[in-house]
């Protein structure tokens, strides 16, 4: 299945999105290979040089680094993934709260309505 | 290295009618990139005379720095947007005239792509549908190793799912050295695929930029802004 992608933001963008997701959930492990160029392109259903550009950009930021010939692998700077797993989190959770804002829910309501949300699921 | 592709003050005249005018164009290679247009435009005017099927008006056209020829047509893999086979042959009979007619035409992966396809090669090609016959033109096309292929419409006619093959073909077939230009309507369906888009309006080259800018820049898929652009 081609990955699911956004019509109104940079394909690479989404690339390395989907990307850091997967090394975060663990369907790539840290300090693993991963999958060439090629392979990639054709599992998202992307051009090739779009998903170069997303392993470059991810490379830039350390979270894989390349073997000129084996390969790209995953960093096993585990703080590092953790920032980045923290990173990915507040974006998240300030797009939530933006909505919530819109409903026009207030600060205390909204940290209740979440607590009561997790009990409720943990029960 | 010498871009695969080179148009200059590239002009074509009908009488008082402009099909292309002054078209400056200049591709590189290790490319997908996508000429899109309305209809009328001037998108199969610029690939015949790429293809040394018309001749132009004014201006010149190069490929791998060679004017349109025997030469270039080693260089280029051509699908025009008419059927362009003997429809009574049998396929294995035309995947021979092309193996016998391209040096760089591998009938090892024209049978292995007609076989995904649940093609079978023993029949006529006029017995098929005409998706099917559409599928057999391009995989004849992408069987060559070329340094340009040219595609003129190579999905208008197939089912959703032959797209998806298809356009996996294009990405795997895919060749660091190797460009690809195709025209097309379907822009959602090939956005992904694309390096670079080619906006061609009344004969003239509208726009020229990559995908990703385009999102970047304008917040949009190339669907979107083609709608606006063209909106009629």
């Amino acid at each position: 299945m081609p990955w699911e992608l956004d019509n109104d933001r940079p394909i690479y963008l989404q690339l390395m999105e989907r990307i850091q997701v997967d090394i975060m959930s663990g369907k790539y492990k840290t300090g693993g290979k991963l999958p060439s160029v090629r392979e990639l392109a054709l599992e998202a259903s992307v051009n090739p040089n779009t998903m170069q550009k997303a392993l470059s950009e991810l490379e830039r930021s350390g979270l894989v680094y390349s073997q000129r010939t084996s390969g790209r692998f995953i960093t096993e700077d585990r703080d590092m993934l953790k920032k980045m797993k923290h990173a990915i989190a507040g974006e998240q959770i300030k797009a939530f709260i933006e909505k919530m804002k819109q409903l026009g829910f207030e600060d205390d309501e909204l940290c209740t309505l979440v607590t009561d949300t997790i009990k409720g699921e943990n029960k | 290295m010498t871009p695969i592709l080179e148009c200059q003050g590239l002009t074509k005249q009908y009488g008082n009618f402009y099909a292309l005018s002054n078209l400056n164009l200049t591709l590189d290679r290790g490319q997908i990139v996508g000429l899109l247009g309305p209809n009328g435009s001037g998108k199969t005017t610029l690939i015949k005379l790429i293809n040394g099927l018309l001749v132009p008006s004014d201006g010149m056209v190069s490929i791998n720095n060679l004017q349109p020829g025997a030469e270039t047509k080693q260089v280029i893999s051509y699908l025009p947007d008419k059927n362009f086979l003997n429809d009574w042959e049998k396929i294995t009979d035309i995947v021979a005239y092309f193996a016998d007619f391209y040096s760089n035409f591998s009938s090892e992966r024209a049978f292995k792509m007609l076989g995904d396809l649940n093609i079978d090669p023993s029949k006529r090609l006029r017995t098929l549908s005409k998706g099917t016959q559409e599928k057999v033109q391009l995989i004849l096309v992408m069987s060559r190793n070329a340094e340009l292929y040219i595609l003129d419409e190579p999905i208008g006619g197939v089912d959703p799912a032959a797209r998806d093959y298809i356009l996996n073909t294009i990405i795997s077939n895919y060749n660091e050295n190797a460009t690809i230009l195709l025209s097309t309507h379907l822009i959602a369906d090939i956005e992904n695929v694309l390096d670079r888009v080619l906006f061609i309006q009344n004969g003239q080259l509208a726009l020229n930029t990559t995908v990703d800018e385009i999102r970047m820049q304008q917040g949009k898929s190339v669907d979107s802004l083609f709608r606006e652009v063209f909106k009629c």
